[in-house]
Order: structure tokens, then C-alpha cells, then sequence
């Protein structure tokens, strides 16, 4: 196994308020990390530490390292080829008001694909990655507004994959979605799994039991335990794991 | 936080507490049944197998609803697995003591070989033994049920003692043999009993430490 992202000794500042604190942890190729805690616990900042998210909101202030491949992405990377190689999906679908496959090619247009045949290859590829494809390629030109909410959150995992991430995020991509389309997703994370390296937020466990191989509990901004998904919701080692993920607190 | 489901899990709790007694009296009264070669108690281990075979239904949906509505996780998970594991060797012991009722209703007219001395020695070690794995269940008490797997070595050396004087018996006298034979499978049912007890404590232990 090989640690795509390697954390080390992260604390991160809102102000004077300290959100993360001392994180340390690798995550692994080909794999997906879970993590999970009550909200304002730190992990979906966590999250957006990994591909400098919060270098956009004010006062924030982030000590440690990250390191993507051994690079220092806060130090020895350029934003832009960061967010290229780590993609981010969010909780609310957020296509952009442009057709389905102006949404896919987008991503590729900026960084300077202008090719319609390549472009072509492009949507069709990510769609179909995002197993969508069939459902979409008879109306490319109809505005993604128009599909339903599971629909338009695989748009956006398509949107993702359209500029060849390595790394995938995903902040709470299906709390937001009925549960057929909820499947829909996790089953495509499982498939996709082999070419990534896929980083899930979640408030669902039985989530995080089905489709990620490690999950980390955050509290108060610290990893409490990281572990196995299997041994973590089997055979916590720490009391406070135990308590939250069998619902006596949080 | 999830007072209710806390509140299934202590009638869960309750309810394995029924069983286990259930199956301790059906143990006692089979014993009974052959030492006093009684029908009376005969007919009581053949009740009690009917009310241990509902109480097995009533826990099994019970997990399974629990199972279904709280999607339990760690100790919860391993709590409602074990229950459901230790009522199928639960209900196995209310078999075997309804086949050694069996037995021993066949037995009530005919006249001891040898005085019936370890028979009621295992009977009242296994009522132990799945006394205590419960008790060890419920109070997550995991040396108790440590305690209760080597119990075990003690049903089954009674087990090994009563045998050989079976088959002095039969040396002695080969018409001994039909009734040896009887009191050797009933010593059988009593040891499998033993098992099962065992069977109990080792998921017991699983309950508090995950292994198994």
C-alpha cells in the first residue's frame, strides 16, 4: 500500500479559534477513507485542508505538513495543480447553471483542452466513470438543473473525474439524496476505487461500514481513532469511538 | 442518548434470564424424572420444552427487530449476535433434557443396576454451568464465563467415570446391558449439555472481548 497523502502535526486556526489540532495520519492509495464525528468536530475542514480550501477564508492559519506523493502542498505547490490532482465534491449538488456537458467540460476547457474531439472523449469517459452515461448522452445540451438531486451530485463526481484527479473529496456526498441514488454513489465509489484515492466526510455509519476500508473518529478538532473500518465499528479501542458510533453521545 | 434502545437491551437481558431458567428447571426435572422415576416430571420437561421453543422465537424476533431499527455497532452488535447464538445452544438443552426425559420415562418401572450417584453430579454441574454463563452475559463478566468453559472438564470426566462403571456392569452381567446402555446415553445427553453451556460462555466471552 502506498500513503498518497501523509499528514503530519496539522493544527489549524480560525482566528484564535483552534479547529485541528495535531493531526497526524496517511492515507492510502486505492483506497477510501472514511471520517466521521459529530458536526464541529473538524472533519470536514480536515477535508478542505487537503486541497487548500480554506487558503479562501480569512484568518485562517494552518502549522504541520501535508504532503501529496512526498510534495508539500502548502509549500512546494501551486493551488491550481493541487486542486487539478485532489478533486472535491460537496454535500449540496452544485452544478454549474451551464448544459450537462458544458458542466463536464468545463474543468478541462480551463486548463486549456480546446480540442472538441478530445473534449468529446472527456465527457463521455467522466460520464460514464460517474455511471452515468447512458442515462445522460441523449440530452448533453439540456441544462443540468433540470436533473433530479442524485443525478446532478454523479454530474459532479463527473465533473471531478473530467480533469484526472488522483485524490477524490468528498464532504457528505449523499446526505442530501434519496436512497436509491445514495447507492448509486456508493456503488460507483467501490468501483472507482482501484484508480483512486477517495476521502469521504460522513454522518451516516452504515455508510462508512459499507464502502470505506479506514475511518478516522474526529472530536473537539483531534483524531480520537483511526483504524480499519471493520475493527473501528466492531472493536473500538477508545471509549469515546464506542460511545458516539453506538449513539450514546454527539 | 438512546434510552430506548438501552431499554430493549435490558429486556433482552430479561428475557435470556427467563430462558436460562427455563432450561435450568427442564434440567431438574429430568434428573428428577430418573431418580424418582417419576411421570410427573416427565410431563413437566415436556411443558417446559414448549415454552423454551417460544421463548427462542420471542428472543430471535426481538433481535431481529433490534437489528433492523438501531443498525447496532461494537459492543451493541456483538451483544445482540451473541444472544442470538446463545439461544440456539439454549434450545439445544432443552432437547436433550427432553431426551433424557425420554429415557427415563422408559425407565420408570425397571430396577437400578447400581445406584444412580454421578448422573445427578453432571445434571447439577450443567445447571451451573448455564446459570453462570448468563449471569456472566449480563453482567459482562468475562472471568464468570471463563470459569464456566472449565467447568466443563468436571461433566466431562463424570462423563468418563459413569462409563466405566457402566461397562464393569455389563462385564459383570450381560443382561445389565440394555439398561447400561440407557444410562450411558442419558450420562451422553448430560455431557452434550455441558457443551452447549460451554458453547454459551465462549460467545459470552466474545460479547465483552470480540474474540472468538
Amino acid at each position: 500500500m502506498i500513503d498518497k497523502l501523509k499528514i503530519e502535526n496539522v493544527d489549524l486556526y480560525y482566528g484564535e479559534f483552534q479547529a485541528l489540532k495535531n493531526i497526524n495520519m496517511n492515507i492510502q492509495e486505492n483506497e477510501i477513507t472514511a471520517f466521521i464525528g459529530p458536526s464541529g468536530c473538524g472533519k470536514s475542514t480536515f477535508l478542505k485542508t487537503l486541497n487548500r480550501m480554506n487558503d479562501l477564508i480569512e484568518g485562517v492559519k494552518i502549522t504541520g505538513k501535508i504532503l501529496l506523493d512526498g510534495v508539500d502542498i502548502y509549500k512546494d505547490m501551486d493551488a491550481t495543480v493541487l486542486r487539478r490532482r485532489v478533486g472535491m465534491v460537496f454535500q449540496k449538488p452544485n452544478p454549474f447553471p451551464m448544459s450537462i456537458y458544458e458542466n463536464v467540460a468545463y474543468g478541462p476547457k480551463t486548463h486549456g483542452i480546446k480540442n472538441k474531439a478530445k473534449l468529446d472523449e472527456i465527457v463521455e469517459q467522466s460520464l460514464r466513470s460517474a455511471a452515468m452515461w447512458d442515462e445522460v448522452k441523449d440530452r448533453l445540451k439540456k441544462s443540468a438543473l433540470g436533473l433530479s438531486g442524485g443525478q446532478q451530485q454523479r454530474l459532479c463526481i463527473a465533473r471531478a473525474f473530467s480533469v484526472n484527479p488522483e485524490v477524490i473529496l468528498l464532504d457528505e456526498p449523499t446526505s442530501a439524496l434519496d436512497p436509491i441514488s445514495t447507492m448509486k454513489i456508493e456503488d460507483l465509489l467501490i468501483e472507482i476505487k482501484n484508480n483512486y484515492t477517495i476521502v469521504i466526510v460522513t454522518h451516516n455509519m452504515q455508510q462508512a461500514t459499507r464502502i470505506s476500508d479506514k475511518t478516522a473518529f474526529f472530536l473537539h478538532g483531534e483524531i480520537i481513532e483511526f483504524d480499519e473500518t471493520e475493527r473501528l465499528f466492531s472493536m473500538p479501542k477508545n471509549k469515546k469511538t464506542e460511545d458516539y458510533i453506538t449513539g450514546r453521545f454527539g | 442518548m438512546r434510552y430506548r434502545f438501552d431499554r430493549e437491551l435490558d429486556t433482552l437481558n430479561l428475557e435470556l434470564i427467563k430462558m436460562g431458567s427455563l432450561i435450568e428447571n427442564s434440567i431438574e426435572y429430568s434428573i428428577k424424572a430418573l431418580i424418582n422415576q417419576d411421570l410427573s416430571s416427565v410431563k413437566k420437561v415436556n411443558e417446559l420444552e414448549i415454552e423454551i421453543d417460544d421463548m427462542e422465537k420471542t428472543i430471535e424476533s426481538h433481535c431481529l427487530k433490534l437489528l433492523l431499527q438501531q443498525q447496532p455497532v461494537a459492543s451493541d452488535l456483538r451483544i445482540i449476535s451473541t444472544a442470538l447464538k446463545m439461544i440456539t445452544d439454549m434450545e439445544r438443552i432443552g432437547d436433550n433434557a427432553e431426551d433424557i426425559a425420554e429415557i427415563a420415562k422408559y425407565m420408570i418401572n425397571q430396577k437400578f443396576i447400581k445406584d444412580i450417584v454421578h448422573i445427578p453430579q453432571m445434571a447439577d454441574a450443567t445447571i451451573s454451568m448455564v446459570k453462570r454463563s448468563i449471569d456472566a452475559f449480563v453482567n459482562k463478566d468475562k472471568n464468570l464465563a471463563e470459569e464456566v468453559c472449565k467447568s466443563d472438564d468436571i461433566v466431562d470426566n463424570l462423563f468418563n467415570i459413569i462409563k466405566e462403571e457402566l461397562i464393569e456392569k455389563i462385564q459383570e452381567d450381560k443382561s445389565n446391558g440394555e439398561q447400561a446402555i440407557d444410562l450411558l446415553m442419558i450420562a451422553k445427553y448430560f455431557e452434550r449439555i455441558g457443551d452447549h453451556a460451554e458453547n454459551i460462555a465462549e460467545w459470552v466471552i466474545f460479547s465483552i472481548t470480540g474474540e472468538h
